[in-house]
């Protein structure tokens, strides 16, 4: 079982939360071509080690969260609001 | 017998001691240079401690009541398997010979096919047996089967929702139909039926849709009502008092279960009969590459030159795609699945239900099996979890009351490389002479024969095959998806 240490609520379960998958920078609106949104929308990397991914706490304080985890032990190195610099 | 008894037990010992803990207990052996020969392992086991027995195409060395077999007689495999090779064996007490060899690797292939499980299995012995291309090695860090080909819940059938799908999974089920008498094993394929159970209006509206496509492709589907489910599962809530009522189902007689195992086993004998090389625990670390092509790969048991690599692994395709370089959208997620305490036999059919994310089956030893959709976050791991079992246990609960008391013996995981289209990928990539067999998500098993089939054409002729032509990697970069979320998956 994963537990994530939310910033707002402190160390829930995971089933609380909404995985929001790889964080990315989104392309530009003004630029993108449907190429870049494709690749955007479907390429991920898939690692096998650290991964910064977003969370979102939806039976909790419903803010989305920044989490870095281990996708072999699933083990959580950190958790900090989306959108605050690390 | 050329060699002396020790260093054929040495040889032996080297590939096979896995199998036989007592010997390698006796036995040290030096850890041999990757590529070189296994005569060259010292064992100080005392020849005269060994007993040698010979047979025609076959020998058995034995050390106190650990027993070592090995083939002698070239590639094809002397048994065949019937009745009457069943009394013969017992009556003379003849050894079964081992069903596939353990050779040392060559430096050398025409195909390099990564991972042994059932597609990897199956497309090599299509290689050797369609298209007469044998010099062919299966490699895999682990053994054979060891991955999804044995950690699914062994469930067939082709009522999809695409054409293309259902086109794809047919023949897969057809292949299924005759694989027992093809491969001269018995894979235990019983069509007992397949219901995929509706819960509400709207994915009544899916299985209808469904029926009509399988229909047209000539799948036996058909939707039918909750009288008609009570009756081919009495088992099942049918009343209209609960949470989710079942108001219909998609049933699709030719579905059903088999014995996964018995299909990785038999497609590896096949193919080593046939002369394909199987290599267990052998990983691949690199793929060499010069320019855009595929040169080799690098094995932690020496470097191979190959031309072609075929990627049909499953829970780490993409680790392999990113050793030369190639994006694919997979993601890999866990899957959950338990099987309880064996019980009298009561459910012959395959129940699955999407909206209550489980599916259910007896197996022929009376536990009943339960899958369910994919953990809801991209691991690795296989490590189960207390929410899953707490989910399965209500889910299946509101589908059959009766069976509260039974007991969970078991659960496990599997990985599953999931697609954002729940289609798989196969065929060609930027990089020439790799292919690639993956994103099988959680519907590989019952692809893996009509795939290793395409996949065979593909390697032998360069031609992608008309059956698999949809489901090629460029498709994500064109936005040709294949849509089959409403049918392969029951977590949505």
């Amino acid at each position: 079982m994963i537990q994530i240490p939310c910033p707002y609520c402190g160390l829930r379960n995971a089933n609380e939360f909404a995985s929001t998958g790889e964080v990315k920078p989104r392309p530009d609106v003004a630029t993108a071509t449907p190429a870049v949104w494709r690749a955007y929308l479907y390429d991920h990397r898939n690692p096998e080690g650290l991964v910064t991914e977003g969370w979102y706490h939806r039976a909790g304080c419903r803010k989305f969260l920044v989490v870095e985890r281990h996708t072999q032990t699933n083990e959580i190195r950190s958790a900090r609001p989306a959108g605050v610099a690390s | 017998m050329a060699e002396p008894a020790a260093t054929f037990l040495a040889e032996a010992v080297h590939h096979q001691w896995t199998a036989f803990p007592e010997l390698s207990n006796l036995c040290y052996v030096h850890g041999r240079p990757a590529g070189s020969p296994a005569a060259t392992v010292t064992v100080p086991v005392r020849p005269e401690r060994a007993e040698l027995r010979v047979w025609e195409g076959i020998e058995m060395v034995k050390v106190g009541r650990a027993q070592v077999w090995r083939r002698t007689s070239g590639a094809a495999a002397p048994h065949r398997y019937s009745a009457a090779s069943l009394v013969r064996h017992g009556l003379t007490h003849e050894p079964w010979p081992r069903v596939w060899r353990q050779v040392p690797l060559r430096p050398a292939y025409d195909a390099v096919i990564v991972g042994a499980g059932i597609h990897g299995l199956a497309t090599a012995y299509h290689l050797a047996k369609d298209h007469g291309i044998t010099k062919v090695a299966v490699v895999d860090r682990g053994y054979v089967g060891g991955g999804n080909s044995g950690r699914n819940t062994a469930i067939v059938r082709s009522n999809y929702l695409t054409p293309e799908g259902v086109r794809f999974y047919d023949r897969s089920v057809k292949l299924y139909e005759a694989l027992s008498a093809e491969l001269n094993f018995n894979v235990m394929f019983e069509q007992r039926g397949h219901l995929t159970l509706a819960h509400n209006d709207s994915s009544l509206r899916t299985m209808v849709w469904r029926a009509e496509v399988n229909k047209l492709v000539g799948v036996d589907s058909s939707v039918i009502g909750p009288e008609e489910i009570k009756r081919l599962v009495p088992y099942l809530d049918t009343s209209t008092e609960t949470r989710y009522p079942i108001l219909g189902a998609l049933y699709h007689p030719p579905g059903g279960t088999i014995r996964h195992d018995a299909v990785n086993w038999g497609y590896a004998r096949a193919a080593d009969a046939l002369g394909v090389e199987i290599h267990q625990g052998v990983e691949v670390l690199a793929i060499s590459t010069t320019g855009d092509r595929v040169r080799g790969v690098v094995t932690s048991a020496g470097e191979i030159a190959t031309p072609i690599v075929v990627n049909c692994t499953a829970g780490h395709a993409s680790l392999l795609c990113d050793m030369v370089g190639v994006s694919t959208p997979v993601v890999t997620h866990p899957l959950q699945a338990a099987v309880t305490e064996p019980v009298k036999a009561f459910l012959s059919a395959v129940v699955v239900s999407g909206s209550l994310h489980v599916y259910v089956s007896q197996t022929d030893r009376g536990e009943l099996v339960f899958g369910a959709s994919t953990d809801p976050y991209a691991s690795y791991s296989t490590r189960g979890s207390l929410e899953f079992t707490e989910e399965l246990a209500s889910h299946v609960l509101a589908l059959m009351p009766g069976i509260s008391k039974i007991r969970l013996l078991r659960q496990w995981a599997g990985l599953c490389d999931m697609t954002p289209d729940f289609s798989p990928i196969m065929g060609i990539t930027p990089v020439e002479g790799f292919l690639l067999d993956v994103g099988w998500g959680t519907y590989g098993f019952k692809a893996g024969p009509a795939s290793g089939e395409a996949m065979a054409t593909l390697v032998a002729t360069g031609k992608t095959p008309e059956l698999i032509a949809a489901f090629d990697l460029a498709r994500f970069a064109e936005g040709r998806l294949v849509g089959e979320k409403g049918a392969a998956s029951v977590g949505h």
